[in-house]
C-alpha cells in the first residue's frame, strides 16, 4: 500500500504559519527560561542611554544641536542598538541550534525553509517591542520628551523592528554560512561598526571630517533619524515630517529585504 | 622551610615572562584592546571636534588632545582583564595546583600573573601616545610627561588586574572574570574619561566626582595640555599606586583563602 502526501498552496501556507508561529512562541519562551540570556538585551540599551545621556549632556549646546535634552537624542541610540543587537542575537541562537543539532531536526520536518528564518524572526521582534517599551518608560522617568507625540512614539517603534529585521536577516545568513561561532565575532563587529560610523553620537551638521563622509552614506543614518523624528525640536529639519522619515523607511525595507534573501539563500545552501 | 629571597625572585622572573609570553601569543586578546581605543578616538575627533568650544572643557588645540588620557585608561581597564582571565584559566586547567605542589612561592604565582598584564599595560599606554603623535598630539610635559604616562599604563594595569584576580581566586572561572568587564565598562564611562566633569550635572556629576577613574584620568590629562605640575604627577602615579595597594591586599586575603580552603 503506497500513500500519497499532497502537499497543496493552502496546505503549504498553513503549515507555515504553524511553523512560524511555534518557532515564535519558542523564541519568546525562552525570556522565561534564560532570563540570563534576556538580561543582557535589556540592559544595554538602558546603560547606553543613561552613561551617553550623561558622559554628553553638555553637547546639546553645540550650536545647531536640533534638541536640547541630551537624553531625547540618546534614548534612541539605545534602543536602536539594542534593537539591532538583538536582532543579530538570532544568528548566536541559529549557530547555538546548529551545534545542537536542532536545526537537523527542523530540515527534516516538512516545512518551507522560509518559516525557519520568520518564525524566530516574529519572536525576537515581540522582544524587541518589550526591550523599546522598558527603554522608552525608563527615558521618560529620567526627562525624555515625545516632541512629535503618539506618531513620534510610533516612528521610534517602527524604527527599532526595522533595524532589528535587519540584524536578525544579517544574523541569521551568517550563522547559516558560517555554521560555528566564528560567525558571532563578523556579527557584532559589523553592526558596532555600522551604527558607530552613524549619526549615533551626534547629528550630521555637528560632525565633520571622515566620520561626515561616512555616516552621510551610511544607511543607519536614516534610520536613527526616523528613530529620532519625534524627538528632536520642532524647529528641526529632521522634525517629524516625510522628509524626515522617508529616507529611513527606504532603508529599512531594502536592508531587511536584503539581509532577509541572503538569511534564506543561506540556509538553502545549508540544505545542499 | 623558609624560601631563600634568590628563589622567589627567580620564579617570579620566571612566571612573569610566562604570563607575559603567553599574552603576546594571543592577538585575539590584545587586538581588541589595542584597536578599539584607537578607533573611538577617531570616532570622538570627528564626532566631538565641535564641543571642545563647550563652556568646561579646558582650552585644547584638538579633542584628539583632550581624549589622549581618555584612550590610555580604556585601553589599559580592557587589556588587564587578560591576566586574571588567564589566573582563573591556570585554576581551571590544573596549572596552579601544580605550581602549589612545587616548592613556588605562593606570592610569586599571583605576582608573575599580573606582570605580563602590567607590561602589557605599559605598552598599551606607549603605543597609543606614539599613534596618536603624527595627528599633533604631543605631551606638553615632555620626557617626563610621556614616561609617567607609561608608568601610570603600568601601575594601572597592575591596579585592575589584582582587582580582578579576586574574582578569579574566588571562582576558578575564567568566564566570571569576563563576566565582570562590563563593570569596568561602566566605570570608565562614569568617568570623566571623554567629557570633563565641568561638562556634567546632577547625579552623573557626583559620580563621576567619587570616581577614581576620573582623578587618573585627568592627572594624564593636565600632563598633556598644561605640562608639568605636581598635582598632575602625583594624580597620574599615586592614584594608581593606592588602588594598587588596596587590590593587591583583597588579592593575597583571596589567595590566602583558597590556599586554605585545599
Amino acid at each position: 500500500m503506497s500513500t500519497t502526501l499532497h502537499r497543496t498552496p493552502e496546505v503549504l501556507a498553513s503549515s507555515t504559519q504553524r511553523t512560524i508561529g511555534i518557532l515564535a512562541k519558542r523564541s519568546i519562551r525562552t525570556i522565561r527560561r534564560l532570563p540570563s540570556a534576556f538580561f543582557p538585551a535589556l540592559a544595554m540599551p538602558i546603560f547606553n542611554m543613561i552613561v551617553f545621556a550623561g558622559t554628553f549632556f553638555a553637547v546639546t549646546k553645540i550650536p545647531g544641536f536640533p534638541t536640547d535634552r541630551s537624553i531625547n537624542w540618546y534614548m534612541p541610540l539605545g534602543i536602536m542598538m539594542g534593537a539591532a543587537f538583538g536582532g543579530v542575537g538570532l544568528g548566536f541562537t541559529a549557530i547555538r541550534d546548529i551545534e545542537t543539532g536542532f536545526y537537523d531536526r527542523l530540515r527534516m520536518t516538512p516545512t518551507s525553509r522560509l518559516s525557519l528564518v520568520l518564525g524566530p524572526l516574529a519572536g525576537t521582534l515581540v522582544r524587541i517591542i518589550m526591550v523599546t517599551t522598558i527603554v522608552i518608560v525608563i527615558g521618560i522617568a529620567l526627562g525624555a520628551r515625545f516632541t512629535g507625540g503618539v506618531l513620534g512614539m510610533l516612528c521610534l517603534y517602527v524604527a527599532a523592528l526595522g533595524l532589528a529585521t535587519v540584524g536578525a536577516g544579517w544574523g541569521l545568513g551568517l550563522a547559516f554560512r558560517f555554521q560555528d561561532m566564528r560567525g558571532a565575532a563578523v556579527m557584532q563587529l559589523s553592526i558596532f561598526l555600522v551604527m558607530f560610523l552613524s549619526s549615533a553620537q551626534v547629528p550630521l551638521n555637528v560632525m565633520s571630517g571622515w566620520l561626515h563622509s561616512v555616516a552621510r552614506v551610511n544607511p543607519a543614518t536614516n534610520i536613527l533619524r526616523l528613530a529620532r523624528a519625534g524627538l528632536v525640536n520642532e524647529s528641526s529639519p529632521d522634525y517629524l515630517s516625510w522628509n524626515s522619515v522617508w529616507g529611513g523607511l527606504l532603508a529599512i525595507v531594502v536592508m531587511a529585504g536584503l539581509t532577509l534573501t541572503f538569511a534564506v539563500r543561506s540556509l538553502h545552501r545549508l540544505n545542499d | 622551610m623558609r624560601r631563600k629571597p634568590a628563589d622567589t625572585a627567580r620564579q617570579l622572573v620566571a612566571l612573569s615572562r610566562r604570563s607575559t609570553v603567553a599574552i603576546f601569543r594571543q592577538p585575539a586578546l590584545v587586538g581588541p584592546s589595542m584597536i578599539f581605543p584607537l578607533f573611538f578616538a577617531a570616532l570622538g575627533s570627528s564626532a566631538f571636534s565641535r564641543a571642545i568650544n563647550l563652556p568646561g572643557f579646558p582650552k585644547v588645540d584638538s579633542y584628539l588632545q583632550f581624549t589622549l588620557a581618555g584612550t590610555v585608561i580604556q585601553g589599559v581597564l580592557f587589556g588587564s582583564v587578560t591576566g586574571a582571565a588567564a589566573l582563573a584559566t591556570d585554576i581551571q586547567d590544573g596549572f596552579f595546583d601544580r605550581l602549589l605542589a612545587a616548592p613556588t612561592s605562593r606570592t610569586s604565582i599571583l605576582f608573575g600573573r599580573l606582570a605580563g598584564s602590567s607590561f602589557f599595560g605599559a605598552l598599551q599606554a606607549l603605543v597609543f601616545l606614539l599613534a596618536l603623535l603624527p595627528f599633533g598630539v604631543v605631551v606638553q610635559a615632555g620626557v617626563v610627561g610621556y614616561a609617567s604616562i607609561v608608568v601610570a599604563g603600568f601601575l594601572t594595569a597592575f591596579a585592575v588586574g589584582a582587582l580582578m584576580s579576586v574574582v578569579a581566586l574566588k571562582t576558578g572561572s575564567a568566564e566570571a572574570v569576563q563576566g565582570t568587564f562590563p563593570v569596568l565598562f561602566i566605570l570608565l564611562f562614569l568617568s570623566s574619561a571623554f567629557f570633563p566633569r565641568e561638562t556634567m550635572s546632577g547625579v552623573y556629576r557626583r559620580i563621576a566626582d567619587v570616581n577614581p577613574i576620573s582623578y587618573m584620568v585627568e592627572g594624564q590629562r593636565w600632563l598633556a595640555i598644561d605640562g608639568l605640575s605636581l598635582t598632575a604627577m602625583l594624580q597620574t602615579l599615586a592614584i594608581p599606586t593606592g588602588v594598587a595597594v588596596v587590590t593587591t591586599a583583597l588579592a593575597l586575603r583571596q589567595l590566602s583563602a583558597r590556599l586554605a580552603a585545599r
